[in-house]
């Protein structure tokens, strides 16, 4: 298993979720987990998956969510979880 | 267990904190580079770099994206030129400063360190050649920086080589003075030098070094204050412990990608180095994190206690988040490249004698401070031996990078662009000190350097 994060910040419409996870279905990309919440009013989700039987490579899968990020006027992007856990548990 | 919490507290330390990776500095030893023909040495040095630092760029590239982390530098250290360039017994070595500056813009590296000198007892011909080439050679480059050790806590202060440097500096001032004096921010007078700093401009890759080797420096002042921020009027146990806590976080993220730069370049992973690195930009400066453990401007009274405690924290929660810890490793107080410490020497809080003082308790020294182009080489010399003192002294690295800016007087600005920033002239005590500097000789090392 090789998970990532994806985080998506923004103002809230319809069809975010629709959107974001079309692309990971696309891509043979596994959701783990997924919370989303309404921040101050923003949009804010963050998704556990696994990219390890992924069909495209991680800058595809980053291209496509920043691409869907730009045309929702979103912040979508993708990283590998090392950089959560390093940073968070001793 | 990751919590969301967490996840989107990095990404507000990224998005708005301006945390980032300062450095991934490639420390390469031209040791097996020296030849007695010194064209044959620099076809040597050249092909060197490019064959290890070839895909450097490219591979930190890769992490920044794989990791959404920004990486702001990624940069070449060498081996102390004076020691490759001696066996060609050229007159100067700035045909050796030419051929750095080419192979690090054709591997896509901002700076490369190493244009040094080690001179802390003495100089060897490698080492008077070289140093006598540094204005021209710092005038005719972009990216190389030269730095030379003048001071260690076990050799004393070779005050030959202080005197020198003032002239040096001057030279080198007046050789760049058509683009306000940059070459002085491209050199080092450094006491107590290490030899795996991957900051510039006085990083080298030492002779103690592997040959080839991965150095980090983190960053991360935003995020500092932005934690000092939410325990406003909290006793000093508090931001200690808060300071502590953020550092950890910090280190860890340049930990982290000091392994993965070392594995995927398949090169040996150095030091993290703690050191907090402010950028002219706002919200990424010291100056504010000292205004925010409570002083009006950084230079009033309690700035020195302020810094003290800083460093400490930072170093105390740095350590444990990384398996090599070292380079410089402290707060650095950059005067142009800090945009607090920019307005706060602009409205006369920051005076070069606070400066001074500062220095004892962080690293590094009277660092990218510009001082009136007409201030003599004896005066900057006596400074440069001040600093070298407390160093020695005090047993940490110290360093002088000032810039005389020639034409310009106290009040007037200089602007170097980038991440060098701009800076106010300030004052520098008009009383002379050229007797002192003219004895030359050695000072001998402090009583506390003989620990066997």
């Amino acid at each position: 298993m090789e998970k990532a994060v994806i985080t998506v910040l923004g103002n809230d419409r319809v069809g975010i979720i629709h959107s974001v996870t079309k692309i990971l279905v696309d891509c043979n990309v596994n959701i783990l987990d997924l919370s989303q919440t309404i921040l101050d009013g923003y949009f804010t989700m963050v998704m556990i998956v696994d990219i390890a039987v992924a069909t495209e490579r991680f800058e595809e899968i980053q291209r496509r969510l920043a691409e869907t990020g730009e045309e929702l006027n979103l912040n979508i992007r993708i990283q590998h979880k090392q950089i959560f856990d390093s940073m968070h548990s001793i | 267990m990751l919590n969301y919490e967490s996840i989107l507290q990095t990404l507000s330390m990224i998005d708005n904190q301006k945390l980032d990776i300062r450095t991934i500095t490639m420390g390469i030893s031209l040791l097996d580079c020296i030849d007695s023909d010194g064209d044959r040495a620099r076809g040597k040095i050249y092909q060197k770099i490019v064959k290890k630092a070839g895909k450097l760029v490219e591979v930190g590239e890769a992490i920044e994206r794989d990791f959404g982390v920004p990486i702001i530098h990624k940069r070449i250290s060498v081996t102390p030129i004076s020691l490759i360039a001696a066996a060609s017994g050229e007159k100067d070595y700035v045909k050796f400063a030419q051929v750095l500056d080419k192979a690090a813009k054709d591997v896509g590296v901002n700076f490369i360190g190493g244009f040094s000198a080690l001179v802390h007892k003495g100089h060897t011909v490698g080492d008077e050649t070289l140093i006598r080439s540094i204005p021209e050679a710092l005038a005719l480059t972009d990216t190389v920086c030269s730095s030379v050790n003048v001071g260690s806590t076990k050799a004393g202060i070779n005050m030959n080589a202080v005197k020198e440097m003032g002239q040096i500096i001057v030279k080198t001032a007046q050789r760049t003075a058509d683009r306000d004096s940059i070459g002085c921010a491209k050199l080092v007078v450094f006491a107590n030098a290490v030899e795996d700093n991957p900051f510039m401009a006085g990083a080298f890759h030492g002779i103690g070094e592997p040959d080839c080797v991965i150095n980090v420096g983190v960053s991360g002042p935003g995020v500092v204050k932005a934690a000092l921020e939410s325990c406003k009027g909290e006793p000093f146990d508090v931001v200690a412990n808060t300071i502590k806590k953020t550092a950890f976080q910090i280190t860890r993220m340049g930990q982290l990608v000091a392994s993965e730069a070392s594995e995927r370049l398949g090169v040996p992973f150095g030091i993290v180095d703690l050191s907090l690195a402010p950028t002219p930009a706002v919200g990424d400066s010291i100056a504010r994190i000292l205004e925010e453990i409570g002083v009006e401007h950084a230079g009033a009274p309690g700035t020195t206690a302020a810094l003290a405690m800083l460093n400490d924290a930072v170093k105390k929660g740095g350590v444990m988040a990384s398996s090599h810890v070292g380079g410089l490793s402290g707060a650095f107080i950059p005067v142009s490249e800090d945009e607090g410490m920019i307005e706060a020497a602009r409205i006369g809080s920051l005076t070069l004698e606070k400066l001074e003082a500062m220095t004892c308790v962080c690293s590094v020294g009277l660092d990218m401070i510009a001082v009136p182009g007409d201030t003599s080489a004896e005066t900057l010399s006596g400074i440069i031996a001040d600093e070298a003192a407390i160093g020695v002294i005090n047993n940490k690295t110290t360093a002088v990078r000032l810039i005389p800016a020639i034409g310009k007087k106290v009040g007037d600005e200089v602007s170097f662009g980038g991440l060098l920033g701009s800076a106010p002239i300030i004052a520098v005590n008009p009383y002379k000190c050229d007797d002192l500097v003219n004895r030359g000789g050695r000072m001998p090392a402090p009583i506390h350097s003989m620990r066997n």
